[in-house]
């Protein structure tokens, strides 16, 4: 419930909008109420007492009052759409907002289309609820107990009749949802099992080929297919049923109101008007009852994308200013790294590092080697922050990071990742990414060290072609190369690059490391690679193994100390496979 | 009262999004809008083909729903005669009568709706099913190069949103529809028999009804297609940044993107706030012009009373009229725009099974049980898009058994043979041969079953190891998975695995490590058993532990099978019989890996970069064994 409050507190801005719009509505109510009411006066006062003026002026009052509710409606249509969409607006934007202060440790706990579903449908339904709420959720209540309390004073009798369906209606209606639930709940779960096959089967198209599992596959999606059927039309069939069923209660109030109210005619208790008024009354009773339940089911829906949004927004970022952090301006580049250790699970778990200790000195390039899951990414993500060591420290020049103010931190810090992603825009935007107020020539410079010009100038619009679906079709290495420019080109004394040649073929590598050498002779420079001839030449080379550093020294001193650097010189360079 | 609601709360069937007022959503995070078909009528055409296997049941839902409408329409002429014959007059006899009459008439009304709710929910999920089986299987006969040029999001959205858009007008709206239109002619003939004066009077709202909806229609059209483009791109800016958050966070450039979504965001606000204002109208107008009839009808009918040209009963029926006639004023907004993309996603779905299968068999072509494993290129041509050849004029000859190693820089070509040897794209000129048969001879899953294929990526299923392995072959037996992940160095970790070979891999096996994957993939390949291998080789991402065992599988897996390998490490290049180095789209050099050493050109260039540095610390030419057999 707490969530409840705290997603109502971006309800707020908009509570003096909803206030009117739920007043106009109460106004609205009270004049749809009025006209069976004025009905019966015509029929009762007007017609059988043959007073013609009277059934003018209360004809009159009906389209005043008609009229009178529709401006209040349309007037209540445009407050509760501006509350509820601004509404929405608005918890999208703080959704957004957060999502974009979390750092690494938070992004491993959502995926991204977990992230993007909470920004799009979960929004909509709390947003829908709201619309309704708005809309109906004052308008029912009013109805009902206005038409129970005019009926009471119309014919009391013939009221108490009518009171007697609501239950009958009340336990229909929850008999209905009670079954109809768990099987939106199962429809669910055969919908997704569905969707599961069919996106394994389409991103696994080539294997699916290769195989030759047609059938198979076929048959896979039948199961599944003729399982989801079987249940949502037991779920249609169910819906089908019951609105007929509840318009049956309806009518034959109606024929009630005709037969009791006919017989009270004759005992002289009832006025045709009044049955005439009544008939019109079983609607505005029967129906808030029927749109309350209905609006259950969508409370229960909505609170489900509520906790989900919740979640998001109650996530603290892991990453955040201390108090007290300085602004760094120019620094030297020296790193050092001081008995660090660094787990990703808060609560211990085995460490990813252990007792890392090393410097990495101003102009210096730090290569890190290592098996998959030995720590490289994680050892180079403490330097910018993107994670906080779970002990020891990490400096910069001295100082330690979580005592820099982050961005001034990050400004300093080029980083190009091991996933090369780019965004939609021209190459020379994303080249840009970094600092938009890079100059056209200081871009082409970055671009010519990453060894990404001479490729971008063969495309037609070189550096204004556009990347991403409806522009040029960049391969791995491409992209690859567009981040190095990009993480060039803020200028940085510390660029680390993941494993971002990967997909770059030797011959470019090498002569992207050759051009990187010159550009950053004074500053320091970490290199995660998998290929050996790209650490050859670092001044540092670290061997990880399991989260600690093995071995540590040059290419030279390796070869001579390090048994695993030397396994892994021979398994790429050396030695073949044993036979 | 008696408003024929056929299960749609009037109010609340919001534009925006419910198409059931409570139902789960269906598909992928889409903010729901219309969209329009641009050959409605051909898809109507289609999709009513569908239907047409249950022609039975369609004319039985016709008919019940003639007379369950036409049923509910007689209730206020009833109505009108229990007054005026019974109640007024006071016979008490005929009201007990008419009453029983009346709701009787409710009753065989409400039956008659209920079975045709019934029976249309089963045939529409049927023609749905039937729909989406045949989707899927045609999906998987279209050829490799239309699921390179489609997205999956796409083709998933598809088959989810799209059928759910069809669901949605299936289930409701068919019958709606029909009983919408009897309603509407229905009203007005009753109200023209009950009494012609009065009926012309009560008929006065009509035209300013449809006035309104034509006029605020448009509205409503106009700003949903503005909100439409609006929240494509709100949802692009937010895919986009999300799945680069990761980026945005090493840049700082949170704030930038903040602006950029707000910017989306309060547009998307705007024109969904002008939107859902007129769209909201509707149905309150239409209720409260139905009001203003009632009161034309009290009015005048209560005058017509007492100059005698009408009587009470007969104003208490029309202003049950009044109400029914509203009704389907109210929805035929919300019934256009179901209907509507109703056919707009069936269009998207039958252009789907429109595209042409994948290159069919030829008749002629030949069954093949297996391979000796001769392959020949001869003269091979081959381009994606016309006039951009990929493969120039490539000729080459592998004997059964031998290892061909192909060796150049991304993009020259390597894989794109691999696509033609496999039939997933056709050339365009030139032959290739298996055992001298054309492979455009050969059933092509023959073909495929005789060629075993290790990707690079490697994609493994959700389910257990052993599934997984038994794609290779679904009749292998649990002993035979078991000697073939022994065979690809996978019987270790699976054994380590908590449940073993039963370890179920999660959504892109996110609990084993990629080299792990790889083996997996081999051993799945060699329970297949295929006669010819293509290997990807894997490049970066394995540690140098897991590559020798990965090494160590494919030679297991290589022998005695003619192996094209795409390769990358130099173990793999000087074992190979032939290495031919592709650079453009042609073979450039051709010979085993000492004799190009020796030519000194393009691959000992290619050859010299990669391990160069090496020179001086080792010699070049290391003799072999120097690991031992770790």
């Amino acid at each position: 419930m707490s969530n409840t409050r705290k997603i109502f507190d971006y309800f707020m801005p908009y509570r003096r909008d909803a206030t009117i719009a739920i007043i106009l509505l109460g106004i609205a109510v009270v004049g749809n109420l009025a006209i069976p009411r004025l009905v019966e006066v015509i029929i009762d006062q007007g017609i059988s007492e043959n007073n013609i003026s009277l059934i003018i002026r209360i004809s009159l009052l009906m389209i005043g009052a008609s009229i009178l509710s529709a401006i209040f409606t349309v007037a209540n249509t445009i407050f509760a759409v501006r509350a509820s969409r601004g509404f929405e607006a608005d918890l999208r934007e703080a959704l957004f907002t957060k999502i974009q202060s979390f750092s690494f440790g938070n992004l491993d706990d959502f995926q991204t289309g977990q992230l993007i579903t909470r920004l799009t449908s979960d929004v909509t339904q709390v947003q829908t609820i709201v619309t309704m709420v708005l809309r109906m959720f004052t308008q029912a209540p009013l109805m009902f107990v206005g038409s129970v309390f005019i009926m009471y004073s119309t014919n009391a009798r013939l009221a108490t009749y009518m009171i007697a369906l609501i239950p009958i209606v009340g336990v229909m209606v929850f008999i209905f949802i009670r079954n109809v639930q768990p099987l939106f709940t199962k429809v669910q779960e055969r919908l997704d099992y569905l969707n599961q096959v069919l996106q394994e089967n389409l991103s696994g198209v080539r294997v699916v080929k290769a195989f030759v599992r047609r059938e198979y596959e076929d048959k896979r999606f039948e199961k599944a297919n003729i399982e989801l059927t079987s249940t949502s039309v037991r779920v249609t069939q169910l819906l089908s049923v019951f609105f007929p069923m509840v318009q049956t209660i309806m009518n034959l109030g109606t024929v009630a109101i005709i037969y009791f109210g006919g017989l009270q005619v004759y005992s002289g208790t009832a006025t045709v008007g009044e049955i005439i008024a009544f008939t019109n009354y079983i609607f505005s009773t029967m129906f808030p009852v029927i749109m309350l339940s209905m609006m259950a089911g969508q409370i229960s829906a909505a609170n489900a994308s509520m906790n989900r949004i919740m979640q998001v927004m109650n996530s603290t970022p892991d990453v955040q200013n201390r108090d007290n952090t300085k602004s760094i301006e120019d620094i030297k580049g020296k790193v050092c790294f001081e008995n660090v250790y660094f787990s990703y699970l808060t609560d211990g778990g085995d460490p990813v590092l252990q007792n890392i200790s090393f410097t990495a000195n101003p102009g210096q390039t730090v290569a890190i080697l290592g098996s998959t899951g030995s720590g490289k990414t994680s050892l180079i993500n403490l330097i910018p922050r993107f994670y906080d060591v779970t002990d020891g420290r990490v400096t910069i020049d001295g100082l330690d990071v979580r005592d820099i103010e982050l961005s001034s931190l990050r400004s300093k810090i080029g980083i190009s990742l091991q996933e090369a992603v780019l965004f939609s825009g021209t190459i020379r935007d994303n080249i840009r990414y970094g600092r938009n107020d890079a100059t056209d020539e200081e871009v082409v410079a970055a671009a010519k060290i990453a060894q990404a010009h001479e490729f971008i100038t063969e495309f037609e619009d070189g550096y204004d072609s556009m990347v991403g679906q409806r522009g040029v079709n960049l391969s791995g290495g491409q992209k690859q190369r567009i981040a190095i420019a990009r993480a060039i080109l803020i200028n940085p004394k510390i660029l680390i690059l993941d494993d971002s040649t990967s997909a770059v073929d030797v011959e470019t590598e090498t002569e992207i490391e050759k051009a990187l050498r010159v550009v950053m002779r004074d500053r320091t420079s970490f290199v995660i690679a998998q290929r050996i001839s790209t650490v050859l030449n670092a001044d540092k080379i670290l061997v990880l193994d399991n989260g600690k550093i093995a071995a540590e020294g040059d290419h030279k001193k390796l070869m001579e100390t390090s048994p695993i650097y030397q396994e892994i010189y021979d398994s790429q360079l050396g030695g073949v496979i044993p036979q | 009262m008696s408003d024929r609601n056929n299960g749609n709360l009037p109010e609340e069937r919001s534009n925006d999004r419910g198409r059931r007022p409570m139902g789960p959503r269906h598909g992928p995070g889409a903010m729901g809008t219309i969209e329009k078909a641009e050959n409605p009528r051909g898809a109507l055409l289609r999709l009513v083909n569908y239907l047409s296997s249950f022609r039975t049941q369609l004319i039985t839902i016709i008919i019940f729903t003639i007379i369950s409408t036409l049923l509910s329409l007689a209730g206020p002429y009833i109505m009108s005669i229990a007054i005026n014959q019974y109640i007024i007059p006071h016979d008490l006899q005929g009201l007990l009568r008419i009453s029983m009459i009346l709701a009787g008439t409710y009753i065989f009304s409400t039956i008659l709706s209920m079975a045709t709710g019934w029976i249309m929910a089963s045939i529409s999920q049927q023609s749905l099913m039937k729909l989406r089986k045949e989707l899927f299987e045609h999906l998987q006969t279209l050829s490799v190069g239309y699921f390179d040029q489609k997205s999956a999001g796409d083709l998933m959205s598809r088959l989810t949103n799209d059928i759910d858009a069809i669901n949605a007008a299936l289930t409701q709206n068919v019958t709606q529809l029909i009983s919408m239109g009897i309603t509407l002619v229905g009203v007005i003939i009753a109200m023209f028999i009950l009494n012609y004066r009065l009926a012309f009077a009560s008929l006065i709202v009509f035209p300013i009804m449809i006035w309104f909806t034509a006029a605020i229609g448009t509205r409503i059209r106009d700003s949903f297609r503005g909100l439409q483009r609006n929240l494509g791109i709100l949802n692009s800016v937010m895919q986009e940044s999300i799945s680069g958050q990761r980026v945005i966070i090493a840049f700082e450039q949170q704030e930038e993107v903040n602006k950029k979504f707000s910017a989306a965001n309060q547009d998307v606000k705007a024109i969904s706030i002008k939107a859902m204002t007129y769209a909201m109208m509707i149905p309150s107008l239409m209720g409260i012009l139905s009001n203003a009839n009632i009161a034309i009808v009290a009015g005048i009918g209560g005058y017509m009373v007492l100059i005698g040209l009408s009587n009470i009963g007969t104003i208490a029926a029309f202003i049950s009229y009044s109400r029914q006639f509203a009704n389907p004023l109210r929805q035929i907004g919300n019934v256009y725009n179901s209907i509507q993309s109703a056919l707009a996603g069936a269009e998207r779905i039958f252009e789907v099974i429109d595209t042409k299968p994948e290159l069919e068999d030829t008749p002629d072509a030949v069954h093949v049980e297996s391979f000796a494993g001769e392959v020949e290129f001869k003269n091979v041509n081959f381009s994606y898009v016309p006039n951009v050849p990929v493969l120039k004029n490539i000729s080459l000859k592998a004997k059964p058994g031998q290892t061909i190693a192909l060796v150049g820089p991304t993009g020259a070509g390597k894989t794109t043979m691999v696509n033609v040897l496999t039939r997933f794209y056709d050339i365009q000129s030139g032959s290739i041969t298996i055992d001298g048969n054309e492979i455009k001879r050969i059933r092509k899953d023959d073909l495929r079953r005789q060629l075993g294929i290790v990707l690079q990526d490697v994609f493994l299923f959700s389910g257990t190891v052993m599934d997984n392995i038994r794609y290779g072959r679904l009749d292998a037996t649990e002993q035979e998975c078991i000697n073939a992940a022994k065979l690809a160095n996978a019987d270790g970790f699976i054994r380590r695995l908590p449940q073993g070979y039963r370890t179920v891999l999660s959504e892109r096996a996110g609990n084993i490590s990629q080299g792990q994957k790889q083996l997996l993939s081999i051993a799945r390949a060699i329970v297949a058993d295929p006669s010819i291998l293509i290997l990807d080789e894997a490049t970066s991402s394995v540690d140098t532990r897991t590559e020798i065992q990965i090494q160590q599988a494919l030679l297991n897996l290589m022998k005695g099978r003619t192996s094209f390998v795409i390769a990358h490490r130099l173990s793999t290049i000087r074992n190979a019989d032939q290495v031919l180095v592709i650079n453009h789209g042609e073979i450039i050099e051709r010979g085993t890996h000492n004799e190009l050493l020796r030519k000194q050109g393009f691959y000992y260039n290619l050859y010299m970069s990669q391990f160069k540095g090496t020179l001086t610390v080792t010699p070049m030419f290391a003799p072999e064994q120097k690991m031992g057999d770790s």
